[in-house]
């Protein structure tokens, strides 16, 4: 089922929004309307839908309308016609206090240039969505610890933001909207602030917590390179309209018009990168002599479906299914010898051109693992690592500026 | 031909003895309640002997600004004292201590209904502009009509004149939080008591005291003016030295006036400069 739905969302801003929406169903474009009746068009006639625990990611230029959007979604502003259905329960025609409470546990949001309170500690900024809904000081106190230790910044409960770098700010506004526990994560551009290795930083954690947390997350960002790494799926926005949704390789593969494809365009670059240059760190692998309730654990953890299997010194032994694991867990083997599978994962030395490896990632849900001659693991390649190799203007996977 | 004399004059006595007359029960609920409260400031700062004063102003200081201050407001009390003219200072303080209260109890308030609500901020921003316009004195006239003289009068009028600021400032503070932080306490679902106490007063404050502090200096300002029309107090010593010619008494009288204008004005700026220097 769809977690959100979104049906002819509409807004205009100006004098009569009503009248701007007519407008653009006879057909007029943005710059007429404005240009005749001096009205803004936010965005126009959107529709998408976003499954639970998917990252949706809005794309689109400065002014294409990915605020506007996202903040009818929680409705900071009120659309001019349309329909925001979260869980079945349509937003748009919500009541003000069923719509706080809405907000206060289904929702939160990230801002982009971090919107911290300068007179709370870090503690108070993480605990102040806990606050307004009255829950008790120790509680909240627990829950926002929690939340911040997720993100990292234990020990910095009594900094006051304007101590901490943007990177470390932007946790807090993280950490302020997790421990609310919502359904729901906003991000309005909410890295773009950051300086480029922070940035991607900050993307690593963010995958690394969503395979944890499974949250439902709409992320906005005006960088491909951005929405590629992070996107299960991503909507491309121009003059308040919906160009094209889709997977991020579907977008890279089939631009929906010269618009997409000009942010696309694809001067093949990944004939000169190879593997060390792209491959990033595995989330998890399993020791070989460990028992497989472990591994399964660890599985379960990321969502993985295949977990990569070494041995001391980091040796790739080879890769073992979440199916087989829990049937070794059922039959009560104590190690993962004899259930993994040596000819399961494609290995590759590190200066292996990546053009040869790139139809085998796509295709399969094991990693490619990256080995050197002694057959210990470096790294692996995944689908987003090749991706991103595919997106103009940009270096590998290590080089994010 | 002679243009007729409007009789804008003998048309404002009217409305002035209309007004006295048919709200006469609400100008003695007003004149009874300041005149309590100016007495019992009094009674609260003569309870005390001037060096126990003196101390406690110095601690005060000391924690909101520093040591430099806290010596200030020491000798400074003590200098008022060795020209008796502490008596005169307690009724001055009173005086000051009383309006600004009233001024900020309402100020504040209407700042904030100012910064929310748009009409009203319409309707404020010309009376305002009056009420600074105005010169001080003039306030004196009416608050005389309706109050005769004394205390209760001089007080009504610091009230009038040093109000403003504290109105404006409020309205600007809050107006000047940031539309982000407005979003994020919206988004994390406050409601309309708590985006103001949590959001976007704490972020006025500092505004906010700056206005508090304008109006601190106004209504000291008023209440030595308002010596013309009986208020007592240091104004009063001024006043007497100047009619009969005794410059030395005038002067004392200002000397006191200046030193508890600078201990008044540090006292609630400290803390302001005080954190823009730790940060
Ligand atoms: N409050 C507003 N009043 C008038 N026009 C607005 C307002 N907010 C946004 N817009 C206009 O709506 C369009 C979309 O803006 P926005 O959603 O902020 O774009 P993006 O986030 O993609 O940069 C822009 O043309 C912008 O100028
Ligand atoms: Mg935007």
């Amino acid at each position: 089922m769809s977690k959100l739905v979104v049906r002819n969302l509409y807004k205009v801003f100006g004098f009569n929004p009503k009248l701007g929406v007519r407008l653009i169903k006879e057909g007029k474009g943005k710059d007429e309307i404005l240009k005749e009746t001096g009205m803004t068009v936010g965005m126009s006639d959107v529709n998408f839908e976003v499954h639970e625990g998917e990252t949706f990611v809005i794309m689109g230029l400065s002014g294409s309308g990915k605020s506007t959007v996202i903040r009818c979604l929680n409705r900071l502003i009120k659309p001019t016609a349309g329909q925001v259905i979260l869980d079945g329960q349509e937003l748009t025609s919500m009541k003000k206090r069923q719509l706080i409470g809405v907000r206060r546990t289904a929702m939160s949001m990230v801002f982009q240039n971090f919107a911290l309170l300068p007179n709370r500690t870090v503690l108070a900024n993480t605990e102040y969505g806990l606050e307004v809904q009255k829950i008790s000081p120790a509680k909240r106190k627990a829950k926002a610890l929690e939340a911040l230790a997720l993100v990292g910044l234990e020990g910095y409960e009594d900094s006051y933001p304007d101590q901490l770098s943007g990177g470390m700010k932007q946790r807090v506004g993280l950490a302020r909207a997790l421990a609310n526990d919502p359904e729901v994560l906003l991000m309005d551009e909410a890295f773009s602030a950051l300086d480029p290795l922070i940035r991607s930083d900050m993307q690593d954690e963010l995958i690394d917590l969503q395979h944890k947390m499974k949250k439902t997350i709409i992320f906005i960002t005006h960088d491909l390179d951005e929405a590629i790494k992070l996107g299960d799926r991503i909507m491309l926005m121009k003059d308040g309209k919906v160009i094209q949704i889709g997977k991020p390789e579907e977008i890279l593969a089939n631009p929906a018009d010269e618009y997409v494809e000009r942010f696309v365009q694809s001067v093949d670059r990944s004939g000169l990168l190879t593997a060390a240059d792209i491959m990033s760190k595995p989330w998890t692998t399993a020791n070989i002599n460990k028992n497989p309730l472990v591994a399964l654990s660890e599985c379960k953890k990321y969502g993985l479906e295949n977990i990569l299997v070494t041995k001391e010194g980091r040796i790739l032994c080879g890769a073992v299914s979440a199916s087989a694991l829990q049937q070794a867990v059922h039959e009560g083997k104590p190690t993962l010898h004899g259930i993994t599978k040596e000819d399961e994962v494609e290995r590759i030395a590190p200066d292996t051109n990546i053009k040869q490896i790139i139809e085998s990632t796509l295709q399969s849900s094991v990693p490619v693992a990256v080995v050197d001659d002694t057959g210990k693991l470096m790294g692996v390649i995944i689908k987003s690592s090749i991706l991103r190799t595919m997106i103009p203007g940009r270096g590998n996977g290590h080089d994010d500026t | 031909m002679t243009i007729p004399r409007l009789p804008v004059g003998d048309v404002f006595a009217e409305i002035v003895d209309y007004l006295r007359v048919t709200w006469n029960g609400l100008f003695a609920v007003i004149r009874n309640t300041i005149e309590f409260l100016v007495s019992w400031t009094e009674r609260g700062i003569s309870f005390m002997p001037f060096w126990v004063f003196a101390i406690i102003i110095a601690l005060i200081a000391y924690k909101r600004s520093g040591k430099g201050l806290a010596i200030f407001s020491l000798l400074g009390i003590l200098f008022i004292q060795t020209l008796d003219l502490w008596a005169a200072t307690q009724s001055t303080l009173a005086l000051i201590v009383t309006a600004t209260a009233i001024a900020l109890a309402f100020g504040v308030p209407l700042g904030i209904l100012s910064a929310k609500i748009k009409p009203v901020n319409t309707v404020l921003r010309p009376i305002l502009d009056l009420m600074q316009t105005m010169p001080a004195f003039v306030y004196l006239i009416p608050a005389v009509l309706f109050f005769r003289i004394g205390a209760v009068p001089a007080v009504i009028s610091t009230i009038i004149f040093s109000m403003p600021p504290v109105i404006r400032l409020t309205d600007l503070g809050i107006r000047q939080v940031p539309a982000e932080l407005i979003e994020a306490g919206e988004a994390f679902g406050s409601l309309w008591h708590q985006m103001l106490f949590k959001i976007q007063l704490p972020l006025a404050m500092p505004t906010i005291m700056a206005g508090i502090n304008q109006c601190i200096m106004l209504s000291l300002s008023m209440v030595v003016i308002a010596s013309m029309i009986g208020a007592g107090g240091l104004g009063s010593v001024v006043l007497t030295g100047v009619q009969g010619l005794r410059v030395g008494m005038a002067f004392e009288g200002g000397l006191a006036v200046v030193v508890i204008a600078i201990i008044l004005d540090r006292l609630t700026q400290g803390k302001t400069s005080k954190n823009a220097s730790k940060i």
